[in-house]
């Protein structure tokens, strides 16, 4: 029989409680030719080191939960195939520019705070969110294709990873979250634009961003969030200079409604 | 000593179910305790692909839909609940629709709908193909304008707190400090969605472990209905992971290894030619309900007419084919299908078939609530895939799942806050000792004499269930399965936890999840060997027949805290204006009404 082929992965090590220092433990996987990144972590939790510890669940690219550094670039570990890896070996790290709670999970609670700060749902004038007598809001297929884009985050912080200003700036409100506001700021169903756009524009929002774009470059659900973000600061820029009449001819599908 | 929080109302489980109750009580001005094991855009709702079912169209009528949905459940669903579902499904749907879900839409600007199983008409509410996806997020966005809910992320409940026949809470650890904290509420919602991952071969991420079901039955509430079993017909091998049913309600058929349209053959009508504007037909063919199709697979690989790949161990599967609809359409309505297919078996539908096999998806049955939500415990309630009302019977149809959560996870969440005004003091003394009780259980679990691996026992419990409790099922193979269950609980009990950290102990969190699967599995086996009939997603191979005399009725499963099998009972099935009748699709697939 021939030998089996393997793959070696050195994994990112750090306990609080434990170690001074993070470090490395290499292990040799098993090598199939279907496997991705996290079955390999997950055959070494299971059979040789059951105290490594990482965050997954779907493991079909759309939880959000598997986001790491898989030699040195943002992946989704659920995506990211052994085989294009090969030989190896693989160096798999917690998510960069966030601080790290144990081995490959790292501190969640700062990207809530963002995603809460920008507001990230309908606002109506008349408060009538939760009254559905009056039959759906129409949004014309149109309306529904200028956020749609925007829409399809799965929080996975690649783009946090990537993005140079966080790495110097940890808050940053990042890709992610005002591509979140950008999305509802462009939803005809919204009135909450000028709300959000004040948030938009204070110190550490918009403005913060040097767009190096690479936040797009890896985003495994095509977002682009530096589109998103040039679109913001556009409007941003608008509200600043009390220009939102333009904000409402030309940027916003509702106009002067929103 | 644990740390003791009070709220108004606890949820357990941050997807859509608990989501959907957090909004109801946030507007009733509680204060509100979220506790979920992940943070709630992780949760499995995530996963769901096709859409979500409300009658909305003129053509469409509230009592087809309720008769699909019966006729789906193979009478084994309370038409009093199913019709209360159906009749509050537009409301929900349309409060999603305004808490910002990005639906399809006409030209005209309203929400559009498409085809599913099992449904006379086209009724499904959809977000392209990432449905769930978009409505976790919505829900989950919305919450963050409510400052009084106070979410406990990243927090493992491992234990309903009970007082004087009530319950008052839950003890759970916090994973990020392993800190065991007592998180007492007047009411609790139990809305922590299936246990797929009691089967080697799923749809279900990681995380569906069936823990509340567990904790639920533990408290006494008995499991209702829990041998049926949804296997999807169309997942991917090797992963498992789901082709949405809206592929074939956009027009994609299914063909054994001859190219042959082999449903044909399995009493779901006559195949249309893929390019007549007649294809697909409702109730007919692939557009026949889940356990038809699973089933059908079953006797084609019996017949040898399923194809062997070598690149997954010679697995068998059927294919899938796309092909005739067209880049432009994938592309506009399941692109997600185009993407899953590309990442995960390196096909494009656009020019190859899809390899595919039924993949364990969903449990009809769960915690035995009634149609306000409630449980026989007071105050818990449950709603969405942990519980069982029931409206989804011995078979639920695709995308009635969705929309179950909207409509029960808000019934969960205005009666809890009902429940909790109304409700006297808590006893603070007793609830606090419960609390440090099982703290020192936790910490004991950390223990350094456990022998038995977590992997094991569990790879030894998902091969035993597929074996035994199957999409076909024999007595001797669940009596094997049930044997094979009470040694894993016996092995379980020097489960071995060599990690003793309290940051992401993740290897104590896998412990807590195994041995409520183990639980959730022997319930599960049991309640199934009970049931010597055929109905749904429930086959025998020595009773082929529904028997409507004997069991029309819902098995509930009692556990037993000396350690042995379960005690089965029954309960009757409500029965309000549509008596049991042949369930046919592919013709004659009409209104019987009393």
């Amino acid at each position: 029989m021939a030998e089996e082929k393997t793959i070696k992965l050195e994994i990112f090590r750090y306990n609080p409680e434990t170690d001074d220092e993070p470090y490395f433990d290499t292990f040799d996987v098993p090598f199939k030719e279907d496997w991705v990144v996290l079955d390999a972590i997950n055959w070494i939790k299971d059979h040789v080191d059951g105290t490594i510890s990482h965050r997954w669940s779907c493991r079909m690219g759309v939880c959000g939960s598997c986001g790491m550094m898989v030699n040195g670039d943002p992946k989704l570990t659920c995506a990211a195939f052994l085989k294009d890896y090969m030989p190896g070996p693989i160096r798999v790290e917690p998510l960069a520019n966030f601080p790290v709670e144990r081995d490959l999970i790292i501190d969640f609670d700062p990207f809530m705070e963002k995603l809460t700060k920008v507001k990230p749902y309908i606002i109506r004038k008349n408060d009538d969110v939760n009254d559905p007598t009056g039959g759906e809001y129409l949004q014309s297929p149109a309306d529904l294709a200028l956020f749609k884009q925007y829409s399809m985050c799965i929080n996975c912080m690649l783009c946090y990873a990537a993005c140079p200003v966080l790495g110097h700036e940890p808050s940053f409100m990042g890709p992610a979250a005002i591509a979140l506001g950008h999305r509802y700021n462009l939803d005809s169903r919204d009135e909450g634009t000028y709300e959000r756009l004040d948030i938009m524009t204070e110190h550490d929002a918009v403005w913060g961003c040097t767009f190096v774009g690479e936040c797009s470059v890896v985003c495994p659900k095509h977002v682009d969030p530096a589109g998103a973000i040039q679109g913001a600061k556009l409007s941003a820029a608008l509200h600043s200079m009390k220009l939102d009449i333009v904000n409402e001819m030309f940027v916003f599908p509702k106009g002067a409604g929103k | 000593m644990s740390d003791f929080i009070q709220h108004d109302v606890v949820i357990i489980g941050g997807g859509g179910a608990g989501l959907r109750a957090a909004i109801s009580l946030a507007e009733s001005g509680l204060s509100i305790a979220l506790v979920s094991k992940v943070y709630p855009m992780r949760s499995h709702t995530v996963a769901a692909e096709g859409g979500a079912a409300a009658v909305i169209k003129p053509n469409d009528s509230l009592e087809d839909h309720i008769y699909d949905t019966i006729s789906g459940a193979d009478w084994l669903a309370d038409q009093d609940a199913v019709e209360y579902f159906v009749n509050e499904a537009p409301k929900e749907m349309t409060r999603l629709e305004h808490w910002g879900c990005p639906w399809s839409r006409e030209p005209q600007g309203k929400v559009a709908v498409r085809p599913f199983g099992g449904m006379k008409i086209e009724r499904t509410w959809f977000a392209a193909d990432k449905t769930g996806f978009h409505m976790l997020h919505s829900l989950f966005q919305n919450t963050l304008r409510y400052p009084q809910l106070k979410r406990y992320d990243e927090h493992f409940a491992t234990k309903l707190l009970v007082d004087n026949g009530r319950c008052c809470g839950c003890v759970a650890v916090e994973l990020k400090t392993g800190k065991v904290k007592t998180i007492a509420g007047k009411a609790v919602i139990m809305a922590t969605g299936g246990a797929g991952k009691i089967f080697p071969f799923t749809t279900n991420g990681a995380i569906k472990t069936g823990d509340g079901m567990s904790l639920a039955y533990r408290a006494g509430v008995p499991l209702k209905d829990m041998e049926f079993v949804q296997y999807h017909p169309t997942g991917l091998p090797g992963t498992g992971i789901l082709i949405t049913e809206a592929s074939r309600g956009e027009g994609g058929i299914l063909v054994n290894n001859e190219g042959y349209r082999y449903l044909q053959d399995y009493d779901l009508g006559k195949p249309q030619p893929v390019d007549s504007p007649a294809h697909p037909v409702k109730r007919t063919m692939e557009l026949g309900p889940r356990d038809r199709l699973s089933q059908a697979f079953y006797w084609e690989r019996e017949k040898g007419r399923t194809i062997k790949l070598p690149a997954w161990n010679n697995i068998d599967v059927v294919m899938l084919d796309l092909r005739h609809l067209g880049e432009a359409k994938i592309d506009k309505k399941i692109p997600f299908v185009r993407e899953l297919s590309k990442n995960y078996v390196g096909i494009d539908p656009v020019t190859d078939m899809i390899p595919v096999r039924p993949v364990i998806h969903y449990m009809m049955g769960g915690i035995d609530t009634d149609i306000n939500a409630a449980t026989t415990l007071p105050g818990l309630y449950a709603a969405g895939e942990c519980a069982c009302v029931s409206i989804n019977g011995a078979n639920r149809l695709g995308s009635n799942s969705l929309t179950e959560l909207l409509v029960f996870g808000g019934k969960a969440g205005d009666n809890a806050a009902e429940f909790a005004k109304s409700a006297k003091d808590l006893n603070v003394a007793a609830l606090t000792q419960q609390g440090n009780e099982e703290e020192a259980r936790v910490k004991a679990l950390m223990n350094d004499d456990g022998t038995e691996s977590i992997a094991d026992i569990r790879t030894a419990m998902q091969s035993s269930m597929e074996d035994g409790a199957g999409i076909y099922r024999t007595e001797s193979s669940m009596k094997a399965t049930a044997e094979v269950i009470a040694e894993q609980k016996e092995r379980y009990k020097k489960v071995q936890v060599k990690d003793h950290s309290g940051a992401y102990n993740t290897q104590l969190q896998y412990a807590f999840e195994l041995g409520c699967m183990l639980d959730v599995a022997e319930a599960l086996v049991h309640s199934a060997n009970a049931r010597t009939e055929s109905r749904g997603a429930h086959q025998r191979l020595e009773y082929k027949e529904r028997d409507d005399d004997k069991f029309l009725a819902h098995s509930m499963a009692h556990f037993n805290a000396d350690g042995g099998a379960p005690k089965i009972d029954y309960k009757d099935v409500v029965i309000t204006k549509w008596p049991p009748g042949a369930r046919t699709y592919g013709k004659d697939s009409g209104l019987k009404r009393k």
